[in-house]
């Protein structure tokens, strides 16, 4: 199924949790947040989260910045 | 009699320091960490952005800031609408929440209207305080220098209002002292304590000597450190900048007088005629 993260779509296995797909990514979820469809996903929750196709990711993190 | 500059007081959390720094623009991490320290600064801003931004070795900017030692202060910086902003800090809350930093629920909002100035929208920025404070945000609102603007601001809830000294990363210092004043008269009226910070535009030490002269109760500045060509001394030079500015803020500056007033006494000088 196709997802898109920032901005770019990718392949994805159906039946993704959002942990899993994080890990795919080799992203540590303690130095990440997410919104899917625009609505934030809380880390608590990304266990749980079941991906489904055409959602929209926003992936983040911090950076330097004023 | 005690010399000491009090602690800075922003909503529920105290800093010994008034000086805010940011985290932008620095040539290496290593750098950034370096001038922080010098700066003395125990809050830092940072900003929101997609993963695969981290530099080069793929490093995160919070192997360089120990969480212990600073407040983060997540911004809102970039964004062009009010919905943009309230994602944004959402998002920024959700990342400090995830290092148990005490900014969690901080966010320095900037709704910008125009890319080219960076000016804020003031129509976008109430209208993403307002939806922040239902939200249970603790927000720090970045606007212009206009004394009406501000009000509304502190009125709709804001920790403490942050007016541009010029535009930001300009350099051009404090344009409009004479707005600065009457933003800080009006909105410390019966309300001594609610905090003005003067944010961006700031370009060297004097820049932040006149804020804080003026009756500012911090400063937050950016590119004024990271874009120096010596950042440590420019670093350690903003800290001491601030302190003066407060201090010399509250110390009663002798009045400003056309002609001059000699120093040293003017009898008994050789050679003078009884």
């Amino acid at each position: 199924m196709r997802i898109m993260v920032n901005g770019e779509w990718t392949e994805q296995p159906e039946g993704l949790t959002m942990a899993a797909l994080l890990e795919r990514l080799d992203l540590e979820p303690l130095r990440v947040a997410v919104e899917r469809n625009r609505r934030l996903v809380r880390r608590a929750e990304f266990a749980q989260t079941l991906l489904t196709a055409d959602d929209q990711l926003e992936i983040v993190t911090l950076v330097g910045g004023g | 009699m005690s010399i000491a500059v009090p602690n800075l007081k922003i909503g529920p959390i105290e800093f010994a320091s008034r000086l805010l720094v940011g985290t932008g623009k620095y040539v290496t991490y290593e750098q950034m960490a370096e001038a922080l320290a010098e700066s003395g600064c125990q809050v830092v801003t940072v900003a929101v952005r997609r993963e695969r931004m981290s530099d080069a070795k793929g490093r995160n900017i919070l192997d360089f800031i120990d969480p212990a030692k600073y407040t983060l202060l997540p911004n809102t910086a970039g964004c062009f609408s009010a919905d943009d902003a309230v994602r944004t800090a959402r998002l920024g809350r959700e990342l400090l929440e995830g290092i148990a930093n005490p900014g969690a629920a901080w966010v320095k909002l900037e709704v910008l209207g125009d890319k080219k100035t960076l000016l804020p929208d003031p129509v976008g920025t109430l209208e993403a305080l307002k939806e922040l404070r239902a939200d249970g945000f603790v927000v720090l609102c970045y606007t212009s220098d206009d004394p009406i603007m501000a009000m509304r601001l502190k009125d709709a809830g804001a920790a403490a209002v942050m007016p541009a000294g010029s535009p930001i990363g300009s350099g051009q210092g404090v344009l409009n002292p004479w707005s600065i004043r009457i933003i800080l008269e009006q909105l410390k009226a019966g309300d001594e304590s609610y905090p003005i910070i003067v944010d961006a535009g700031v370009g060297t030490a004097s820049d932040v000597t006149v804020a804080m002269e003026l009756g500012a109760d911090g400063v937050l500045l950016n590119t004024g450190i990271a874009g120096a060509k010596d950042p440590l001394a420019m670093a350690r030079a903003m800290r001491l900048a601030v302190e003066s500015g407060y201090l010399a803020a509250r110390a009663g500056r002798i009045p400003r007088k056309l002609y001059a007033t000699a120093s040293s006494p003017l009898e008994g000088v050789i050679g003078a005629k009884a």
